[in-house]
């Protein structure tokens, strides 16, 4: 079998079937990892404990034991994500050092499936960014072309999954995280419903909007490994009690008399480049063709979408930020006297050195948003209209299944061409953060390519808890997609 | 309204009090950490309570039972739905650099409690009474602080008062009848010391007939409640000198020192902070159900006040004996105990409040320590009045009991105590007692009826305190006027 190609479930069965032995393709995928991510920076870090946990799956099999869905399937993990023993850094200066004693539960779940952990990958510092640029581990490149940024804040996860540094990654999304890399590296990513995957372990950014997901190849291994990670977890108070579906086994690309929404406010949107307009009118025609129903529905509310979400991701941030303040773990400015050294100084010193330049900007923002005199007119103002938000959409997935979009306004821009510029590089976020406000499943499936040959994504996104309906329309534009079989030049 | 309050040098005291619950769950409001107090340092913590990134709380549904109990029996509205909110600020033993706390929408909301203050009744009026998690410990040494996180994530319940307080007697029966009924319904142990009752006074003074509060000062780091009182009184004298001086009062933290008597500054109002609550989004609201309300109302027990006022009107116990034994529910327990097995609740009381509390005080124990049990006391009770005994010999046989933990009937009966009650046997020894003493008989005749006393002394003494006083004074007078 060609690793470089296989699915996942294919690959567990040649496992299980010993075939091919877990030891064997996790060596294959770390050798990758270790030749390639020099060019990529998509590894912060790579774990050669892996190994052992492969040797042990295929001990496992060799005693006839039962072994997981995702036995001896090597993952690699965005740095946001706690791992038990292996440092994590959410690409901040301020978490050096820090290795956790615990097991984020997206972790311990693809664990216990069998899943090995190939390493930790890149990211924007705290996952506050949209082209991996603010890391301080450096830039992570995009491998269809390395002087194009892969997106962000999942950078790390669209990187070595476009360049099959591993068979599959976790990404997190807070307003376009997962969605908006996967668009810009052509893999497939879902932003599962809020609540749905937990969050207990996962570095916070804004608690109200996070959610892990699967980045991973195609449709069918982000269903399987959703199923894995999906579910109530007595540790995040959060989740839902609500089962999780076989979503890979009920996948179908049966199309007629679906009826997908198109959102009336971004339609015309004179924002979007042409090569992304010309993606999603194909992705329209597409589905016609497989009988899909088109219905509009209007959400009004998303034009506010990006001032609401900066105002409530900020604020929750700059809440969630103050543990890192050099006491307990981490970072702490190397001081020479603490005899005379007043408190405050000694967390100002820290934090400055700390973090990094667009943290600090989010930290200010929230803590302006929150600030007596100004909660009412910002951060509460923007909750109110959050909750509004979500009744526009209720009232638009009471007439279809799926809301088609594109995910981002630009397609992939060249490292180092935004980062100045704060506000453009948020206004490229306005077909994502609505459905991190209403708490809705999200996804970006390859479709498109642009006059440059890279890969453009198309959004979907569905009702809460109706992950299954978004991975049918994605699995059924993945079969007929005009990026079908296109890799990117590492290959 | 104010005219009736005490007066201070022509200013009235307004007191508010904040009193910090920790409630006696056996695990943290937010995580599985235990809550034991003499665990080792940082021994009772978890990634969850020292604040690991990514980490998140998991409300304790027990505490949530605690606080709506409390908040029952101070008359409280309980919210349908209560919100938790993070206050932020940055200090070493705050984990997360912030406290999860609740902010405009509490848990309960609105009540009073009643109490008694140098024979008066008292009412104050409950602002509110919140959930919060408690923090770590810091202690400082040279250039270095060490931090203890056993502490951090205990849940406190809040109990504010609204400004009805007007004197330092007030303030301290206040705290003491916040302790009783948080013992009482058995959610924290109510120690001071242990800092699991915490009192935070906010005094102000204003001049007796003045409707405008003056600036007030917050009082903390009062660890009984004598020095509440004595706090409190420093404090009002302390801002009516300042006023008297023309000194400004200053809005502020002082920190009470037990050892000189007096406040001293903590932090002043420019430090104050601006804590940025918002609602805590990793925590879903508290919503109780009319059920789960009933079902707590049900379970309440008899509150202090209620039960001294049945003591009072069922038992014909003085006001001040009856809340001296319902202060705490083991003792008000062992009353009715100990009442109810001999039939006479009046010499239940006399014996508890003069014996039995004076040995635990002096022994510094409770009243579960004792070794004289309620159903031993009852026996001792009753074998008075039964007569076997008199009461002097009954005080004998009760610090025996004391001493061993034995039965009153054994101690009784091994040491011989049975009251001489046989008439012709105590006749004898008062002929012998008259016959030993010719010179005072005849003084006797002579009108002196002073030598009586010494009679009864001398016929006790020869019985060796066992006979039947009563029946001695009868005879002793037909022997005399014969």
């Amino acid at each position: 079998m060609d690793l470089l190609t296989a699915s996942m479930s294919d690959t567990r069965k040649a496992i299980a079937e010993k075939k091919v032995s877990a030891a064997e393709v996790t060596k294959y995928f770390f050798a990758r990892a270790e030749k390639l991510n020099p060019a990529l920076n998509a590894f912060i870090k790579l774990n050669p404990d892996c190994l052992k946990q492969a040797e042990s799956i295929d001990q496992k099999i060799a005693k006839g034991e039962n072994v997981g869905v995702l036995a001896g399937i090597p993952f690699g993990i965005k740095d946001l994500l706690c791992t038990k023993g292996i440092e994590t850094t959410a690409a901040s200066k301020i978490l050096t050092g820090f290795v956790p004693p615990y097991d984020s539960t997206v972790v311990a779940r693809l664990k216990n499936a069998g899943a090995t952990i190939v390493g930790k990958l890149n990211l924007d510092e705290f996952a506050m960014g949209s082209s991996n640029e603010s890391s301080f581990h450096g830039v992570c490149k995009n491998p269809w072309n390395p002087e194009y940024v892969p997106g962000g804040s999942s950078g790390g996860s669209a990187s070595a999954q476009a360049a099959r540094l591993v068979m599959g990654t976790i990404g997190t999304d807070t307003g376009g995280s997962i969605r908006q890399p996967s668009s810009f590296c052509g893999v497939v990513g879902i932003k599962p419903t809020y609540g749905r995957v937990s969050r207990y372990g996962i570095v916070a950014f804004a608690s109200s909007l996070d959610q892990a997901g699967p980045m991973v190849s195609t449709v069918q291994d982000a269903a399987l490994t959703l199923e894995v990670i999906a579910g109530k977890d007595e540790l995040d108070g959060t989740t839902s009690s609500r089962p999780v579906e076989a979503f890979s086994k009920n996948l179908s690309a049966d199309m007629k008399g679906k009826k997908i929404g198109i959102v009336k406010e971004y339609h015309n949107s004179e924002l979007v480049h042409p090569d992304i307009r010309k993606t999603y009118e194909q992705a329209i025609e597409t589905l016609k063709g497989l009988g899909a129903e088109f219905v509009e529905v209007s959400i009004p509310l998303t034009k506010y979408a990006v001032s609401m979400y900066y105002l409530i991701s900020a604020s929750e941030a700059s809440s969630n930020l103050a543990r890192y303040d050099g006491v307990k773990y981490g970072y702490r400015s190397d001081f020479k006297d603490l005899s005379s050294l007043p408190l405050d100084e000694f967390y100002a010193q820290t934090r400055a050195e700390g973090f990094g330049k667009e943290v600090k900007r989010r930290i200010i923002l929230g803590t302006f948003c929150l600030s007596s005199g100004y909660f009412d007119a910002y951060y509460n103002k923007a909750c109110q209209v959050r909750r509004l938000l979500r009744n526009q959409y209720d009232e638009a997935f009471a007439k279809c299944d799926a809301i088609i979009s594109p995910v981002t306004t630009t397609p992939q821009f060249k490292i180092g061409t935004r980062v100045y510029d704060p506000l453009k590089m948020y206004l490229n976020d306005i077909f994502t953060t609505s459905t991190n406000l209403a708490g809705l499943p999200g996804m970006s499936v390859p479709f498109g390519l642009t006059s440059d040959g890279f890969p453009i994504g198309i959004q979907l996104t569905g009702h809460h808890f109706q992950e299954q309906k978004i991975l049918n329309v994605a699995y059924a534009l993945e079969q007929n997609s005009p990026v079908k079989g296109k890799t990117p030049s590492v290959y | 309204m104010s005219t009736s309050n005490p007066s201070f040098r022509g200013f009235e005291a307004v007191i508010g009090i904040e009193v910090h619950v920790q409630l006696k769950t056996d695990s943290k409001i937010f995580s599985a950490d235990a809550t034991t107090f003499d665990s080792a340092d940082n021994e009772n913590t978890s990634p969850v309570s020292v604040g690991m990134p990514g980490t998140l709380p998991v409300l304790n549904k027990k505490a949530i039972e605690y606080a709506i109990k409390t908040g029952l029996a101070l008359g409280c509205n309980v919210r349908k739905k209560s919100v938790f909110s993070r206050k932020n600020y940055f200090y070493p033993d705050l984990p997360k650099g912030y406290q999860i706390s609740q902010y405009d929408e509490p848990i309960c909301e609105k009540g009073s409690i009643q109490f008694e203050v140098e024979g008066k009744s008292k009412t104050v009026g409950i602002t509110r009474a919140h959930l919060e998690e408690d923090a770590g410990k810091s202690t400082h040494f040279g250039q270095y602080t060490l931090i203890n996180y056993n502490r951090a994530g205990i849940p406190l319940l809040e109990i504010v008062s609204e400004p009805e307080i007007h004197s330092p007697a007030e303030a301290a029966e206040y705290c003491r009848s916040i302790r009783s009924i948080v013992r009482y319904l058995e959610v924290c142990d109510g120690n001071l010391e242990e800092g699991s009752l915490r009192c935070d006074c906010n005094v102000s003074v204003r001049k007796v007939g003045e409707t405008k509060f003056g600036t007030k000062v917050e009082l903390k780091n009062i660890n009984s409640f004598r020095f509440v009182e004595k706090a409190v009184e420093y404090e009002i004298h302390r801002q009516i000198d300042a006023i008297e001086n023309k000194e400004k009062i200053v809005q502020e933290t002082r920190l009470y020192d037990p050892d000189k008597n007096r406040t001293f500054t903590m932090r002043t109002k420019e430090d104050a902070q601006d804590y940025r609550y918002f609602p805590d989004p990793d925590l879903l609201p508290i919503i109780v159900t009319d059920a789960q309300l009933s079902q707590i109302k049900k379970e309440l027990p008899e509150l202090p006040l209620i039960r001294a006022a049945r003591f009072v009107k069922d038992m014909q116990l003085s006001t001040h004996d009856a809340h001296l034994l319902t202060e705490e529910r083991d003792l008000a327990d062992y009353f009715e105990a100990t009442g109810k097995a001999c039939n006479n609740s009046k010499a239940a009381a006399n014996w508890i409040i003069t014996e039995l509390l004076r040995e635990l005080n002096d022994a510094k124990l409770s009243v579960s320590q004792s070794k004289v049990n309620a159903k031993n006391l009852a026996d001792l009770i009753a074998e008075v009045d039964k007569g076997t005994i008199s009461g002097k010999i009954a005080k004998t046989v009760f610090k025996e009991m004391w001493d061993s933990g034995s039965t009153p009937a054994d101690i009784i009966k091994t040491k011989g105590l049975v009251q001489v009650s046989d008439p012709g046997e105590i006749e004898k020894i008062v002929a012998d007692v008259l016959a030993a003493n010719p010179d005072q008989v005849a003084e006797f005749k002579a009108g002196k009826d002073k030598v009586l006393g010494f009679f009864v002394g001398a016929i006790m003494k020869a019985s060796k305190g066992k006979a039947n006083p009563g029946l001695v004074n009868e005879i002793l007078m037909k022997k005399l006027k014969e």
